[in-house]
């Protein structure tokens, strides 16, 4: 065993950060799930909308990457 | 269990690496310090991916035959792709800066299937490769919302249709969400890029073990070469849509721009 305790503050720091990343988890298959039952439903507007799913995957995607972001900061940059 | 594997790999010849080993910057020539005129692993595959791609569109294009060849459907189908993208997402008035997303997609998606070939490097999985692209795209799209319409863009942030008292408070989340717009946009391709590959390293790592353990390694050699087949096929799926995500988040910055009124 080696290392300060600021150092296990940020591994620590960084686990936790990844945590977020369920969420965007949750996110994009909601968008996905969501955009699946409607296309179901009516099978010949889902092809229209295929660009609109990915958007909304982006931008729900995006909030996971924040923590993903926070987890890379605290594991080389602090 | 890892860092045993690691300790035993350096002293039998160093089988098993580290999974973040492959996004090292190396100088092509020498060992010097690397600079920001070096050229580096990433120039190489860089101009590879440039190379490669303006071998498929001009090549692919030159032949203008009635029935296309393999290369020259594919350089069509491309373009129809991504002009059917700016149409559909940005509207027919964002058509002029069409080259420009074209240039972007089929650099960002043959720089993520160059880098799948086994050996290779990744240059999108580096921040400072998607970084660029993105403020590229951040720093063009802001200037032309400017030209277009002067002062009127800043009505992006000024929701009209919400009621008055929330309007400012509506206007500073998304002058925030504005600028954090380069961060996410470059974020998303690199770290996807780094993970998966990250992912395949980590596999790759543990294959070798049967060549350490006749024991343990009987089960997990097989289960890591059959992880790491799916997870490539994965990747191959991954590459195409981040490189989709990127070019379609572009031209909605774009339609943002061109039409800033809510």
């Amino acid at each position: 065993m080696e290392g300060d305790i600021a150092t296990m503050g940020a591994y620590i720091g960084a686990g936790l950060a990844s945590v977020g990343m369920g969420g965007a988890a949750v996110g994009v298959g909601n968008v996905v799930g969501n955009f699946l039952s409607g296309a179901l439903r009516n099978p010949s507007a889902a092809a229209g909308q295929t660009a609109t799913m990915f958007i909304g995957i982006a931008f729900a995607e995006a909030l996971g990457i924040f923590s993903f972001l926070v987890a890379l900061l605290l594991m080389f940059a602090v | 269990m890892a860092t045993d594997v690691n300790g035993a790999a350096e002293q039998t010849g160093g089988l098993v690496f580290h999974p973040m080993d492959q996004f090292i910057i190396k100088p092509l020539f020498g060992d010097g310090a690397v600079g920001i005129f070096t050229v580096t692993n990433v120039t190489l595959w860089m101009a590879i991916t440039v190379l490669a791609t303006v071998a498929l569109l001009v090549l692919g294009s030159s032949g203008r035959s009635t029935i296309p060849t393999r290369m020259q459907s594919l350089a069509e189908l491309c373009y129809g792709f991504i002009r059917k993208m700016v149409e559909d997402v940005a509207g027919r008035d964002a058509l002029p800066y069409f080259p420009y997303i074209m240039t972007i997609f089929m650099f960002v998606v043959m720089a993520n299937f160059v880098g799948l070939l086994p050996g290779a490097f990744t240059t999108t999985s580096h921040i400072g490769v998607t970084a660029v692209l993105a403020l590229l795209v951040f720093v063009s799209v802001t200037v032309i919302g400017f030209v277009k319409h002067g002062a009127g863009f800043l009505s992006l942030f000024w929701i009209s249709a919400a009621p008055l008292p929330l309007r400012p408070i509506l206007a500073l989340i998304e002058v925030i969400s504005y600028f954090v717009r380069p961060v996410s946009h470059s974020i998303r391709l690199a770290g996807n890029m780094m993970a998966g590959h990250a992912v395949m390293k980590v596999f790759a790592a543990f294959a070798p073990m049967i060549i350490l353990s006749t024991g343990i390694g009987l089960v997990v050699t097989p289960l890591s070469i059959l992880a790491i087949s799916a997870i490539y096929a994965l990747e191959i799926l991954v590459a195409f849509i981040q490189a989709y995500v990127f070019t379609i988040l572009t031209c909605v910055y774009l339609k943002d721009a061109l039409h800033p009124a809510h």
